[in-house]
């Protein structure tokens, strides 16, 4: 047996298989979600040789795009799927996760192994992927360069919340001549103050974990951490915890 | 002179309907009072020989036109009820010969000195607490001076027996309308929250007393011979409250959505809902007295503090055997959304039940994660 999940996100999708085989991928979404879930279906027989039509093979979907996979056994909210999959990536019965996506950042808290509260920032991109990625596009760097500059910088303070705003605020930062480090930090530091505002409406347990696509890098970490003032547990294959959640879910 | 509005003929049917039912309604000579709130003695609209019909805005409708006039940043109820009176789209706005209101949330109270420019408002000044010093006096002092000014606005007397005569037929409704909604007691409810919420509001479009007892009795006797018990082999639908801001705007979005993806809506927990149903005016009383009584006892953000409001919910969440809370903020709301911090920490802490805040409007736009939302919740719950 085959178990799929699936986690179409407003910017990655990320695909993880548990079962006979053990694998990850992770794909742009593009802008059609329907096309994402084929070239899925397509990698995922072409490559290994998993054909999800099979009655061997369960797939579940998640994410904002979990209505655009019309192959999937069924949908299941990122919200329960990430819960899932933190809790065999990091074998915790409590903790809270912070999930830094493209379009949205979610708190969710769980409790003796399940969800018990979470809350969603969706309405506005402030402490999101895509605030990250307009302030990037504006100051010509990766967001890679981004953290490494943002490293090496002194926080600018960039005070919109409002990305549109803040998008004029750093124009007018970078025409006074400031250094591209120093505005760089203030944009890193603008995001990890929203997501800490959020999360302290929400409300923190001790084990913090970092899961998306910014799990993986140590700058944010150390900058979001020292924001929190309290370490985050992140994993290497945190940016799948809603696709792994998912398939570990068609497991049961 | 009774004439339909300028603009009647752009109307779609519904509307042109009810345009015309009132205006016949006019013709008879009937006298119609506008009201927006909960806290309105309907009996001093009664006892003045008028009908009273409730004006809240809750679509879109009107909130562009409202928005030429009032921040954008305004409660969209308030806005909406603002627009379509302005703009002569809501039937009963139009037909209305004045408007009673009072002093609740600071968006309404001063909207009504804009309405008053276009017709007479009158504004009874309610108390912000429900247990300060003098309120209760204030208040039923307010409800005498409101009684003398219907009776000369209408050119008639507000006699005591006349008030005492539309005490008691307002609890025969309220009795009526407190039956209906306990049908969702019932384990599994017979009827969803989203078609008694239909029910209920349906009788707001019935004008005589006898036709909305009548008709409440025949749905309510209705919906209880559908009660089946449970299949065995099927799971019982987790029983929801819906608490916050008044939620006739919000039906399909939320009311609608949260049943199809398989929860029933058991309370519906506004100031239109069964804990405010279910408090009637003494009959026996001084009418003055005892409406004061009654109409302060109904608890509403408004207040300050708003206690009783915890009590309401925790009796309620026993009676109706309810498993989680969904509270509605409309944005802009200042009330219900710092009350909503107090509502989270009771129902979750106190109580341990889940609890989920949605804050929205009366646009679609954010339909899709409010869908994620609710079925996370419910995720969360079974
Ligand atoms: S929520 Fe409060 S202010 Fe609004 S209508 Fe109800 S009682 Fe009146
Ligand atoms: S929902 Fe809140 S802001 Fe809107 S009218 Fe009622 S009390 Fe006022």
């Amino acid at each position: 047996m085959f178990f799929v999940g699936i986690d179409i996100g407003s910017t990655a999708s990320k695909v993880a298989v548990r079962g006979q085989k053990e694998l990850e991928f992770v794909l742009p979404t593009g802008w059609n979600s329907k096309e994402t879930a084929f070239q899925i279906k397509k990698n995922l027989f072409d490559v290994y040789g998993i054909d999800v039509t099979n009655n061997d093979v369960i797939t579940i979907s998640t994410g904002y795009g979990r209505v655009s996979v019309p192959y999937a056994d069924k949908t299941v909210t990122e919200i329960t799927c990430h819960a899932k999959g933190v809790q065999v990536m990091h074998n915790l019965k409590s903790c809270t996760i912070i999930d830094v996506g493209g379009q949205d950042t979610k708190i969710i808290s769980i409790k003796d192994g399940n969800v018990d509260d979470f809350t969603m920032n969706d309405k506005c991109s402030a402490g999101t992927g895509k605030f990250l990625e307009i302030m990037c596009n504006r100051l010509g760097l990766t967001i890679d360069e981004l953290f490494t500059f943002a490293n090496k910088g002194k926080v600018l303070q960039i005070s919109s919340m409002c990305t549109v705003f803040a998008e004029s605020e750093i124009i007018g930062l970078m025409g006074d001549g400031n250094k591209r480090e120093d505005i760089a930090a203030g944009v890193v530091d603008s995001v990890a103050t929203k997501v800490k505002q959020l999360a302290t409406r929400h409300g923190l347990r001790n084990n913090v974990i970092l899961t998306g696509g910014l799990s993986i890098n140590p700058i944010f970490i150390k900058i979001l951490s020292e924001h929190l003032g309290q370490p985050i547990i992140a994993h290497e294959k945190g940016r799948f915890a809603g696709a792994i959640g998912a398939a570990v879910i068609a497991q049961k | 002179m009774i004439k339909l509005p300028d603009n009647f003929e752009t109307f779609d049917e519904k509307r042109k309907k009810g345009f015309i039912a009132l205006m016949e309604e006019k013709e008879k000579g009937k006298k119609v009072v506008g009201t927006f709130c909960s806290y309105t003695p309907i009996e001093l609209i009664l006892a003045a020989g008028a009908v009273s019909v409730s004006l809240c805005g809750n679509s879109e409708q009107g909130i562009p036109e409202a928005e030429a006039i009032l921040p954008k940043t305004l409660c969209p109820l308030i806005k909406s009820s603002f627009g379509l009176a302005i703009s002569d789209k809501c039937p009963y706005f139009y037909f209305s010969d004045m408007i009673l209101a009072e002093t609740t949330c600071d968006g309404k109270k001063k909207m009504y000195e804009l309405l008053n420019e276009i017709k007479p408002v009158h504004v009874m000044h309610l108390p912000q607490g429900q247990n300060g010093p003098l309120s209760i006096e204030a208040w039923k002092e307010q409800i005498k001076q409101t009684a003398k000014y219907l009776g000369d606005f209408f050119n008639t007397e507000i006699t005591e027996e006349n008030l005492h005569n539309a005490i008691v037929e307002r609890n025969r409704i309220r009795k009526a309308i407190l039956k209906a909604y306990e049908v969702t007691k019932l384990v599994p409810s017979p009827v969803s929250g989203y078609e008694l919420s239909s029910i209920i509001e349906a009788t707001d479009f019935h004008f005589t007393d006898d036709d909305i007892v009548e008709y409440l009795e025949t749905k309510t006797n209705q919906l209880l011979s559908n009660y089946k018990p449970l299949d065995p082999n099927k799971k019982l639908r987790p029983r929801l409250m819906l608490t916050g801001c008044p939620h006739t705007g919000v039906r399909d979005k939320i009311i609608k959505k949260v049943e199809d993806l398989g929860a029933d809506i058991v309370v519906l927990d506004s100031c239109a809902g069964p804990r405010t149903q279910r408090i009637l005016v003494d009959e026996t009383k001084d009418p003055y007295e005892a409406l004061a009584e009654k109409y302060l006892k109904i608890n509403c953000s408004v207040m300050t503090p708003n206690d009783g409001r915890f009590e309401d919910l925790k009796a309620v969440i026993e009676e109706y055997k309810v498993d989680g809370v969904i509270e509605m903020v409309l944005f802009a709301c200042h009330t219900f959304a710092i009350e909503a911090h107090k509502t989270k920490k009771f129902i979750s802490e106190e109580l341990g039940l889940p609890y989920i805040r949605i804050d929205t409007d009366f646009s679609s736009s954010d339909s899709a994660q409010i869908q994620t939302r609710l079925e996370a919740f419910l995720e969360m719950i079974s």
